[in-house]
């Protein structure tokens, strides 16, 4: 097999799991260690630096980090990455200071950003330091999109919210609230440098069955969950039916439960396997007595005397896979309500279609996967607003590309010339067994998530359920994390070939062996590999015998104890930094046409 | 001493044995040797070779005198029994450990300079007795705990760290062994861990005393350029005289079609040493062959199981002790009494 090149950042960036997951590919391992020392708001800013709401995110994040952990892959529960963000937000000091200066003349560019959510205000935080003058359009009396209207106050309290949001738009943005935009033609009118739109997926699906049109009781649960944010609904029925199981779904009926109702049940047409909601969502849901209810199809709406009554369903009963059903029966549930929580789309009506940015058959604009740039030079778009619906640390991260296009744009530099990612490494070692770092692997279990006790949590609408993590359940997850960022960085010339690494290593992961074709070699490990999506480090050949130095990094736990039982240090830790380029950060002129 | 003690969480393919464990079980306390001593090597394949035996920890004794190399017991098996003795005095003590009770299994690990100078005498007569057990001489050519003199092993010209040549010729374990009248001769090296496991395999096996002499290279004060025990030197002249293939008893032998070349050398519990000639004129069973085998090779590092006798009795099928450790005997048997004394004492006027 090749040898591994790990002067690519890719390399090492992919043995750090979470952040190779992230989206915005946030230092997970490095603000651990910042929590576990106690340095709160460095950990914060350091957070910040990539996804830019670590309140908010350490609440709601859809936490894609979490699966790919490889503490998951040894003990069957990844680091609770999410709530030790929120620890890093809520134990922060104040970081006015910390934030990076404005420049008081201006560069002469001037920006639209169409919405005030995640995508437009990441793409205001990065085009502010550089000096352009950034004018936000939102439709909305308030800031934040669906994280304001949309994701209860239960969940993310309107504080945490405001303050980050302050965060950017003290900056200087100029934000118009109550103005949505009805023309893409009268805006571009303006003169704008270039134009950003992250306007969302603002439309909620409907479901056209009979009876829908006959009733004011059946509610879309988008726009519901917005008029219960912006308090124009402050009660429902006792019985509620919501339709759909996705995460809108979770926060509709727990919603419900805060405005009246008892008896409220989620209708899934699936098995549960198939549910789209986090599995944590779910877990909080029913422990609110939510009753979640499998394989219903809704077929009708009954309306009585003018009057919501129910809801028939077909039942359902499903194949294997769960790709092919057949109708077993019919039920009819009686309600007072129903929410309708089955996906949301993009609309586009306020964009003419003759502004040459095209839209696509489903009515979708088209826009470059890279530089968020649509068919119109010097209009980008990002978040839901691009490819439909996804979450907050998307939404995050096209800003920060959409910002490096729109900086090229405005700097006659072309969109696709991207910054690459860099990378630091640097050695661990303080002594002959002593390392900068807590290298010992710590058993400790996955500390579980305290809530507001189930009667207190009802009083009012904005108490949150969950009360972070104790200093104590802090001390002990913050020694979960494997320190994966900790890389083990091999240097084959120095290499005696005396086996000490090999027979050191608690997880097997180290190999001597002859060259072959990776596939074989995979088969020869001290451990088989059991992950082949996990990278095989192969070195140049061995001094003495020419043999390899095979490393399956799948499950390493860092602990240093290969480097320091090699006695020539062909083995050493390296702490590896992922550079991340910004808007307006040039990695030493390093650019990647696309 | 390592920064930590090594995690108990392991990789989950792991396998296990057929006594349930795995092969992490048959480690020990940390190594506090210098990283990259082979003796550390030679202690994970002792592991290998226990746990693919599947051996129970707790049958088992390791004993020692004194070196870096005497250390080693320490670090594997912590479930075993263990006696770290005085410097050379292994074989004794093994012996009476033996004579009291046969039915652990005996691993004495000694050094170069423990088993070729204070110990030898020692050594020669464990041999001579054919007395049951697994001994490895960890190979470095140096007294390694006292800092590197030249030990009884060490070749002539071989240089010391500081440049001086040693002088004085070498003591052979392997022909020692040979010439005493062991009954199973072997030599491996630490860096090959591949020809290592089933050797050790095999002498656990054995029915009687089975010197495994280790080239084990001492990376603090024997591995420079002109010292013949260097990890270096020793794979430039290793050479493999046999290629052995442990077979215990319990699993099945699949048929070999006519396999030119294969050696099969029933061992005394019934397993088999599978023995692929590597020169064409080595016989395995024939200890003058191999000893001038040994002789026509002076530069070479002859590695390999090089002789097995399994016909040999052992110490205690030579003095007719009883089949069960002294301990399970009962007290009226074990001391008849005055009585039976004296009509002993009695024959002798
Ligand atoms: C119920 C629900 C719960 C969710 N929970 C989570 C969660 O827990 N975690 C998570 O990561 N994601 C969650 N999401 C998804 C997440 O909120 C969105 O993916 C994210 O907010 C998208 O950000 P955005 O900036 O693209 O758009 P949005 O947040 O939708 O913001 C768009 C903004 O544009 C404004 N706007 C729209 N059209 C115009 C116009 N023509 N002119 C001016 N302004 C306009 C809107 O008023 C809005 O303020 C949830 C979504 C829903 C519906
Ligand atoms: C009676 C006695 N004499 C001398 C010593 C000093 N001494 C300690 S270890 C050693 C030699 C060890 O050499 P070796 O057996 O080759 O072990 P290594 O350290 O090389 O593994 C000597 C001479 C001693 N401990 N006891
Ligand atoms: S163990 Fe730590 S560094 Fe490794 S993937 Fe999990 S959170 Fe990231
Ligand atoms: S750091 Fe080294 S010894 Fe520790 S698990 Fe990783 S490869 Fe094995
Ligand atoms: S001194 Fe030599 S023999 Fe002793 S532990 Fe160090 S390397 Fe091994
Ligand atoms: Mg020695």
């Amino acid at each position: 097999m090749n040898p591994t090149d790990t002067g690519n950042p890719d390399y090492f960036h992919k043995v750090v799991d979470c952040q190779w997951a992230c989206p915005a590919h946030t230092n997970v391992p490095e603000y651990i260690r910042l929590i576990a020392q106690g340095r709160y708001t460095d950990a914060y800013m350091l957070n910040r630096e990539s996804n830019v709401f670590p309140g908010i995110l350490g609440r709601t994040c859809d936490r894609p980090c979490e699966p790919a952990c490889r503490r998951g892959r040894l003990d069957g529960k990844p680091v609770a990455i999410c709530r030790l963000k929120r620890v890093a937000a809520d134990l922060k000091d104040d970081i006015t200071d910390l934030l990076p200066p404005i420049p008081v003349t201006k560069n002469g560019k001037r920006i639209a950003l169409i919405g005030a959510g995640p995508a437009s205000l990441t793409v205001a935080n990065d085009l502010m330091p550089l000096g352009y003058a950034v004018t936000i359009f939102e439709k909305s009396p308030i800031p934040g999109g669906l994280m304001r209207t949309n994701i209860p106050s239960f969940r993310l309290p309107e504080k945490v919210l405001n303050g980050e949001i302050d965060s950017i738009l003290n900056m200087g943005a100029e934000i118009r609230y109550d103005s949505p935009v009805e023309s893409m033609g009268a805006l571009l009118a303006q003169s704008f440098d270039a134009v950003f739109v992250g306007s969302g997926a603002p439309r909620g699906k409907d479901l056209e069955l009979p009876g829908r049109a006959d009733s004011d009781r059946i509610h879309i649960g988008i726009d519901w969950l917005g008029s219960v944010a912006f308090a124009h609904t402050d009660k429902i029925g006792e019985r509620v039916l919501i339709i759909g199981v996705g995460n809108t779904a979770m926060d509709c009926c727990r919603s419900s439960r805060r405005l009246g109702g008892k008896d409220i049940k989620v209708m899934a047409r699936r098995p549960r396997a198939y549910f789209k909601a986090s599995p944590w969502e779910l877990d909080d849901a029913e422990e609110e007595g939510v009753e979640i209810v499998i394989n219903h199809a809704p077929k009708r709406f009954i309306i009585e005397d003018g009057k919501l009554t129910g809801m028939e369903f077909e039942q359902l009963e499903w194949d294997e896979s769960a790709s092919k059903s057949k109708v077993t029966g019919t039920v009819i549930l009686p309600c007072d309500d129903v929410i309708l929580a089955i996906g949301q789309d993009n609309a586009f009506p306020w964009i003419e279609r003759d502004l040459g940015i095209e839209f696509d058959k489903w009515e979708m604009p088209a826009v470059n996967k890279v530089t968020f740039e649509s068919s119109r030079a010097g209009v980008f778009f990002g978040g839901d607003a691009a490819w439909g619906p996804k979450n907050i640390i998307w939404a995050v991260e096209h800003g920060h590309q959409a910002a490096i296009s729109i900086h090229n744009y405005c700097q006659s530099e072309a969109t696709s010339t991207r910054p690459v990612f860099g990378k630091n490494l640097i050695s661990q070692k303080m002594g002959m067994s002593e390392w900068s770092y807590h290298n010992d692997y710590n058993p400790a279990h996955r500390q579980k998530m305290q809530h507001v006790d189930l009667v207190k949590r009802f009083e009012e609408l904005d108490i949150e359920v969950e009360l972070g993590f104790s200093a104590e359940q802090t001390a002990r997850e913050v020694q979960r994390c494997l320190n994966c960022d900790v890389q083990t960085d091999f240097t084959a010339v120095k290499c005696i070939e005396c086996d000490a690494c090999i027979d050191i290593c608690p997880l097997s992961c180290l190999t001597i062996a002859p060259d072959a074709p990776e596939e074989v070699l995979r088969k020869r490990l001290s451990a088989p590999a059991i992950h082949p999506d996990q990278a095989l480090y192969a070195s140049l050949p061995l001094p003495q015998t020419g043999r390899l130095m095979l490393k399956d990094e799948d499950l390493c736990v860092h602990c240093g104890l290969c480097a320091e039982r090699c006695p020539t240090a062909a083995w050493d830790m390296q702490k590896f930094e992922l550079v991340i380029p910004y808007a307006g950060q040039p990695q030493n002129g390093l650019v990647a046409a696309v | 001493m390592p920064s930590i003690v090594k995690p108990a969480i392991a990789h989950p393919s792991l396998a296990r044995n057929e006594i349930g464990l795995t092969v992490r079980d048959y480690e020990g306390a940390m190594s506090t040797l210098c990283a990259g001593c082979g003796h550390d090597s030679i202690t994970a394949a002792i592991v290998r070779a226990l746990f693919e035996l599947s051996l129970p920890p707790h049958q088992i004794a390791k004993l020692s005198g004194i070196g870096c190399s005497s250390k080693t017991p320490t670090y594997f098996v912590n479930g075993a029994h263990g006696f770290n003795s005085a410097h050379g005095r292994m074989p004794p003590i093994a012996t009476g450990a033996s004579a009291a009770n046969r039915a652990l299994t005996y691993i004495g690990i000694s050094g170069d300079g423990d088993s070729l100078s204070i110990g030898m005498g020692h050594l020669c007569h464990a041999m001579r007795r054919n007395l049951k057990m697994l001994y490895v001489i960890e190979n470095n050519g140096v007294y390694g705990l006292t800092k590197g003199q030249f030990s009884a092993s060490s070749d002539v010209g071989s240089k010391s760290k500081k440049g001086e040549a040693n002088t004085m010729s070498p003591i052979d374990p392997v022909l020692l062994g040979l010439s005493i009248g062991a009954t199973f001769v072997a030599r491996a090296f630490s860096g090959d861990k591949e020809q290592l496991v089933p050797i050790l395999k095999a002498a656990l096996s054995h029915r009687g005393f089975a010197l495994v002499d280790v080239i084990s290279p001492c990376v603090t004060f024997n591995d420079h350029v002109g010292s013949t025990k260097s990890y270096k030197s020793t794979r430039e002249r290793l050479m493999a005289a046999t290629e052995s293939d442990f077979v215990p008893h319990a699993s099945e032998i699949l048929a070999d079609i006519a396999p030119v070349g294969v050696t099969n050398v029933m061992m005394h519990d019934g397993s088999v040493l599978r023995f692929t000639r590597l020169p064409k004129d080595y016989d395995v069973t024939d200890r003058e062959k191999a000893f001038a085998y040994l002789k026509a090779h002076p530069n070479e590092v002859v590695t390999g199981v090089l002789f097995t006798d399994e016909s040999v009795i052992d110490m205690h099928e030579a003095n007719h002790t009883p089949d069960v450790p002294l301990v399970s005997l009962p007290y009226e048997v074990l001391c008849p009494g005055s009585a039976q004394l004296a009509e002993l004492m009695e024959e002798f006027r």
